[in-house]
C-alpha cells in the first residue's frame, strides 16, 4: 500500500503533536491562547482561526523565502499574517458574532501569537510549502490538543457543562454538583498547564529540564 | 480629571494586569523571568514602548481609522470606515515606533539602549503592546487617558515580571518534582500570583 506520506513528512505533522509541543516544550503562543479557554466553544474557535492562519501563513511565507531581503523579514512575515488574521477577523465576525465579540481582542493578537512567527521564521523560511504547510498544521494540532485540554477542565469543573452542554447537574440548578468558582478564573489556566506540562513530562522523562 | 487618570493607572497596573490578568506578553514574561536583571531590562522596555505607542495608536484611530474619522481632510470621507485596517495600522505603528525608539535611544541614551539590549527589538512582537491598543479601542480611551493606560499597564507588566523573576531566582535552591522543574513550576507560581493580584479587585479610587 503507497503511503500518504513520507516518513519525513509524517514526522513534521506529528511530533509537534507530544514530542515537541509548542507550548509545553517550546513555551510558545501561550499570551493569546489562555484567555479564551474559559469555555470549549471559544476554544474551538480560536483554535480553528488559529490552524487557518497557521497554515496558512506558513505556505505563503515559504512560497515567497527566495524572495525576501532577509532584513526586513519580520516585517514582511508579520504582514502577511495580518493580513490573514483580517480575514479571519472579518470572517468570524459574519458567521459566528456573539463567540467573536467574547474573544475579543484576542482575535487580533493572533497577529502576536509567537507560535505563528516563531514557525515563520524557524521552519517556512527554510523549507518548500508543502512540508510548511504540514509543520503549521502539526503545531496548529499541538496548540489546540493543550487549549480543548485545559478549556475542558475548566468548563467542566468550572461550569458543570461542556459545550454549554450540562453534564454535571449543577446546585444551582438543583443538583449535586457545586460549580468551582476559582476554574472560571485566570489563575486556574496556568495551574491547569502546569500540571499538563507535569503530566507530559513523566510521560516523556527525556523533556525534563535540566537542573 | 486626575482622579480619572489616576484610577486608569491604578486599574490599569493592578487590577487589570496584562500579565496576571490578561495573559498577554506571557511569551516573554516565561523566557526571560529566569534571571532578575533581564527581567527588569524587558520591564523597562514595556513600560517605554507602551507609553509611546498607546497614544501614538491613539491618534491612529481617531484620526485615521474610527467611523467617519477622515472627515477632517474632506467631508466627502465623512461615513469612510476603516476599522478593518486596525490590526495592519497598529502593528506598523508600534514596528515603526519601535524602530524609531531604537535608533534614538542608541544616538542620545547609549547606557538606557545598552540595559535595554535585545528586549527592545523584540517589543515589537510583544502581545502586551499590541494588546494594550486593542483595549485602547475597545475602551474608548481619550488621548490623556490612554497615556495614562500605556504607563500604567506597563507598569503592572514590570511589576509582574520582576516579581515572577525573584521568585524563580529562590526556587532554584527548591527540591522540585523533575516532571515539574522549570516551566511547569513557573506556571504554577504564576498561577498563585494571579490569585495575590486578584486581591485588588474592585479598587475604584
Amino acid at each position: 500500500m503507497p503511503k500518504l506520506l513520507s516518513r519525513k513528512e509524517r514526522e513534521t505533522l506529528l511530533d509537534p503533536l507530544f514530542n515537541n509541543n509548542p507550548i509545553a516544550l517550546q513555551v510558545l503562543g501561550i499570551c493569546s491562547a489562555l484567555a479564551v479557554t474559559v469555555r470549549m466553544d471559544m476554544a474551538l474557535i480560536m483554535c480553528l482561526a488559529v490552524t487557518c492562519v497557521m497554515t496558512i501563513s506558513n505556505v505563503a511565507v515559504s512560497i515567497l523565502r527566495h524572495g525576501i531581503p532577509s532584513h526586513i523579514r519580520v516585517i514582511v512575515q508579520l504582514t502577511i499574517i495580518a493580513s490573514l488574521v483580517i480575514i479571519t477577523d472579518q470572517i468570524l465576525e459574519a458567521f459566528v458574532y456573539e463567540i467573536s465579540q467574547e474573544l475579543s481582542v484576542f482575535v487580533g493578537l493572533i497577529i502576536t501569537n509567537c507560535i505563528i512567527m516563531g514557525r515563520a521564521e524557524a521552519f517556512a523560511m527554510q523549507n518548500g510549502p508543502v512540508l510548511s504547510a504540514l509543520d503549521g498544521f502539526g503545531n496548529a494540532l499541538g496548540y489546540s490538543v493543550i487549549l480543548m485540554g485545559v478549556a475542558f477542565f475548566r468548563e467542566l469543573f468550572g461550569m458543570g457543562t461542556l459545550f454549554n452542554v450540562p453534564v454535571l447537574h449543577t446546585v444551582a440548578d438543583g443538583g449535586w454538583y457545586p460549580t468551582n468558582g476559582l476554574m472560571v478564573l485566570a489563575p486556574a489556566a496556568f495551574f491547569i498547564i502546569g500540571f499538563f506540562i507535569w503530566a507530559i513530562r513523566e510521560w516523556k522523562p527525556e523533556q525534563v529540564e535540566a537542573e | 480629571m486626575f482622579e480619572d487618570l489616576l484610577n486608569i493607572v491604578v486599574r490599569a497596573a493592578f487590577v487589570e494586569n496584562m500579565a496576571l490578568a490578561y495573559f498577554l506578553g506571557m511569551c516573554s514574561f516565561l523566557a526571560v523571568s529566569k534571571r532578575l536583571e533581564t527581567a527588569q531590562g524587558l520591564g523597562l522596555a514595556v513600560i517605554f514602548v507602551l507609553t509611546v505607542t498607546v497614544p501614538i495608536n491613539n491618534l491612529v484611530y481617531q484620526y485615521i481609522l474610527a467611523p467617519g474619522a477622515l472627515a477632517w481632510l474632506s467631508p466627502a470621507f465623512a461615513d469612510v470606515d476603516l476599522m478593518f485596517l486596525r490590526f495592519l495600522a497598529f502593528i506598523g505603528a508600534i514596528a515603526a515606533t519601535v524602530q524609531i525608539v531604537e535608533m534614538a535611544l542608541d544616538k542620545y541614551a547609549p547606557k538606557l539602549y545598552a540595559a535595554l539590549g535585545v528586549f527592545l527589538p523584540l517589543i515589537a512582537v510583544n502581545c502586551a503592546i499590541l494588546g494594550g491598543s486593542l483595549f485602547m479601542v475597545q475602551r474608548d480611551y481619550t488621548f490623556p487617558e490612554s497615556v495614562a493606560f500605556g504607563f500604567g499597564a506597563g507598569f503592572g507588566f514590570f511589576l509582574a515580571v520582576v516579581a515572577l523573576a525573584s521568585i524563580r531566582e529562590k526556587l532554584r535552591y527548591s527540591n522540585i518534582p523533575p516532571g515539574l522543574r522549570g516551566l511547569g513550576i513557573t506556571f504554577i507560581t504564576t498561577g498563585l500570583m494571579a490569585i495575590g493580584f486578584m486581591g485588588f479587585m474592585g479598587i475604584q479610587l
